[in-house]
């Protein structure tokens, strides 16, 4: 690792030549037992892991209609091959998603299908070798099952589905990835990503009052297991700490306490992302779901709201009523979850928030949609709302915003490179070539536009940023929360301002949200 | 020329249980197989209607295709159009009297073939000399195209370079229906043709082409965004229910 050259930026991003093999080196660490063995999964390789690796293939055939019907499906057309940002990034042709699928339909094939069981040679089918099985570790983890391709395929066949379950396969034989499932059985004991215990997370809360009663001189809360508050906040344990996703929290808390409800964080459920989502387990997911109903229960609130995160806001907003649902505990007049975006874009709407637009004005901003918000879930009443509310909050919070190239954007954005399960450093090579078709557009809107920052509402997203940007030779600070931008520029009731922002200030206009 | 007969009457029997019987076998699979959570590729439509309008325009105009690629939505869609018209063309040769809007058909059905023809070629083309696609290319994919166009090509043969028997060629098709055996006319073109078309009848259920029923039944394009307003649960999903909460 650290032996490689950092993409150099192009005007496009090209479709690259064909380098085969390029990428096999890249795989993250393999899972040891201590991680492995929580989760339920055997500790390592198990000795009949090909019989037991195809039991479990076949067990999942008849769970997912989807891996079905796209492993039958692919007439190999070619739409896809030009799609996916790893391989643009890469060159190596097992990462155009076509070609990572026949990693999985070739043995499928093989064990599953007529033709595979007596004309292997004629259609491509082939055991589950040894050396597939590396192929499979090696190229299911440069997936980042962000979509993009299933946007592009006739039949909408969804790589990230069959990355999920040959990566819920190798776990089932013992060869899992380390990253994710430590990640997950810290979720399970400790309740976050990070292990950040209750005490701990109630001292850093009470870090972040005090500066945001220094920068305003006013006391906004951030508070923690209240019981019986209206809002439980969900959101990635990396808003607690991270740069700059805790600037995107103390906005969220600016923007709450600003409306007047009350809300509380939950130290059982402080964690909105849910990593079992990449490793394709369902009772994984479902479990790590649970605390968040287990959570909303103990604390009788009436309303979920969760903080800014892709695949997060996919496991809420598409998920959650499936796995930990029905929520008929809860306020059925909001959207249940719903995102701080939607939270912050209705109350704009009402005209309940007033803003110093030009606190924002040192900046010249773009906006990066997040694969998972862009194409796996919803905001607001309207499809495509998911799109035009976060652009909402940017325009209505500062003056200088400009859109990147419109197919790296919406439905055609292209992954940050450190989605899926990846954003760990041993895929720094995969997650800095990755990047290579956003960093292309964002140089663009650099050059020509003088673009300084670019806005995120995803935690993965902000921290694969604030880690490849110096490697594209631009600073670290560059990516931004978008509650960040409404964190500058809200003006709080009673707010100490400089005398230039005053006379944007209505004092005393207590906003009341209203119901939908 | 008996036995030719026998064979080819034996042979569409065969082929059409065979396509009947693989084909409702695949779609009882893809109906019974429950896909446990809801991944419509978003945007997406709200409504049942919503779905149905973009199955439509994902069936008869291949959107996500023309989002893709230009070039292979071209000749793709020009394929698959033509195929559509020289199929409806050919109705004639089973039905009798021959319905008004299939003798409508006609004058589009017979220059269809040429359509295909180039759809096909411009496809194959890509296929060898586009190194993406030439990488992803297996055996079946080359063989499956050379399948298509032996047909189109025999068949625009017979159309307009040796003219078969399409009289004889009726009434053999008109007692396969009927089951009154009638012979096959001795055409070695015409033999070709309807070999070849045997043949794609019986690979239809066990290759790709299962992409036409695969379609309408893929989550990410069959889904409606409702995630929020309506709980969906798989039955082995539910079962988890028991044991936690």
């Amino acid at each position: 690792m650290g032996d490689y050259k950092v993409p150099d930026l192009s005007e496009f991003t090209e479709i690259p030549a064909l380098q085969d093999g390029s990428m096999s080196h890249s795989r993250p660490y393999v899972a040891a037992p201590e991680y492995q063995e929580p989760l339920g999964f055997p500790g390592e390789l198990v000795e009949d892991w090909h019989d037991q690796a195809i039991g479990r293939f076949g067990e999942l055939l008849t769970q997912s209609r989807a891996l079905r019907v796209y492993l039958d499906s692919c007439v190999r057309c070619g739409a896809c091959t030009d799609k996916c940002h790893y391989f643009l990034g890469t060159g190596d042709p097992k990462n155009m998603p076509v070609a990572r699928q026949d990693l999985m339909r070739k043995v499928y094939r093989r064990h599953f299908t007529f033709a595979g069981k007596w004309l292997p040679w004629l259609v491509g089918a082939e055991d589950l070798t040894e050396e597939v099985l590396d192929d499979w570790y090696s190229y299911f983890h440069q997936c980042s099952q962000c979509r993009r391709c299933s946007v592009y395929c006739p039949y909408g066949i969804d790589t990230a589905e069959l990355s999920m379950a040959a990566r819920d396969i190798m776990d089932h034989i013992g060869k899992g990835q380390k990253y994710c499932n430590e990640i997950i059985a810290k979720v399970h004991t400790i309740g976050n990503n990070l292990g950040l215990p209750g005490p701990a997370l109630a001292n850093t809360l009470e870090g972040l009052e005090e500066d945001i009663e220094d920068e305003t001189g006013v006391k906004v809360r951030l508070p923690l297991d209240v019981k019986g508050a209206d809002i439980l906040l969900v959101t990635p344990s990396a808003d607690f700490f991270a740069e700059p996703h805790v600037d995107g929290l103390m906005g969220y808390a600016k923007v709450f306490h600003q409306a007047g409800v009350s809300w509380t964080i939950s130290s059982y459920a402080s964690e909105a992302a849910n990593f079992a989502m990449f490793i394709g387990s369902y009772e994984q997911m479902r479990e790590v779901a649970l605390r968040i109903r287990k959570a909303a229960l103990d604390l009788g609130v009436k309303r979920l709201v969760f903080g800014e995160c892709g695949h997060a806001w996919r496991v809420a907003y598409s998920f959650l009523n499936t796995l930990a649902g029905p929520w008929d505990f809860l306020d059925q007049n909001y959207p249940i979850p719903q995102h701080i975006c939607e939270f912050t874009h209705d109350l704009i709407e009402q005209g309940a928030l007033k803003f110093d637009k030009s606190a924002n004005d040192h900046m010249t901003l773009t906006f990066h949609d997040s694969c998972n918000v862009a194409r796996a879930t919803r905001m607001g009443n309207v499809p495509g709302g998911q799109f035009e509310i976060p652009r909402a909050i940017a325009r209505a919070v500062c003056n200088n915003f400009v859109e990147m190239a419109p197919e790296t954007t919406r439905e055609g954005t292209y992954c940050c490179g450190g989605g899926g399960g990846l954003l760990t450093d041993d895929l720094m090579e995969l997650r800095v070539k990755g990047a290579k078709p956003r960093m292309d557009a964002l140089n663009q809107v650099v050059q020509n536009d003088g673009v300084t920052h670019m806005i995120a509402i995803c935690a993965i997203c902000k921290s694969q940023f604030s880690k490849v940007f110096p490697e594209y030779g631009m600073e670290m600070d560059r990516v931004v929360s978008l509650h960040q931008l409404v964190g500058n520029a809200i003006i709080l009731d009673g707010q100490e301002t400089d005398g230039e922002t005053n006379d944007e200030t209505e004092a005393g206009a207590a906003p009341a949200e209203t119901e939908e | 020329m008996a036995v030719l007969t026998a064979i080819y009457t034996a042979g569409f029997y065969a082929a059409t249980v065979w396509l009947v019987y693989g084909l409702a076998r695949k779609i009882v699979q893809y109906w019974r197989t429950p896909a446990p959570l809801k991944i419509p590729t978003m945007p997406a439509p709200l409504t049942t209607g919503g779905v149905a309008m973009r199955l439509v325009r994902e069936v008869v105009l291949f959107e996500s295709l023309f989002k893709s690629n230009k070039w292979i939505w071209l000749f793709g869609w020009m394929f698959h159009a033509a195929l559509l018209l020289a199929m409806l063309r050919h109705l004639r040769y089973f039905i009798d009297p021959v319905w008004t809007w299939v003798v409508l058909v006609q004058p589009f059905g017979t220059y269809a073939g040429f359509a295909m023809l180039a759809g096909l070629g411009a496809l194959w083309f890509r296929r060898i000399f586009v190194e993406r696609i030439r990488y992803i290319s297996g055996p079946s994919d080359h063989l499956m195209l050379v399948l298509l166009l032996a047909i189109t090509v025999s068949g625009l043969a017979m159309r307009y370079v040796a003219h078969t028997d399409i009289v004889a060629l009726k009434i053999f098709m008109l007692g396969l229906i009927r089951f009154d055996w009638q012979p096959l006319p001795a055409d070695p073109l015409l033999t070709a043709h309807l070999g070849l078309v045997i043949a794609l009848m019986a690979v239809f259920p066990f290759s790709k082409l299962l992409h036409a029923p695969g379609l309408f039944f893929s989550p990410t394009r069959n889904q409606a965004d409702t995630a929020r307003e309506k709980r969906h649960l798989a039955p082995w999903a539910a079962k988890l229910e028991g044991g936690s909460k």
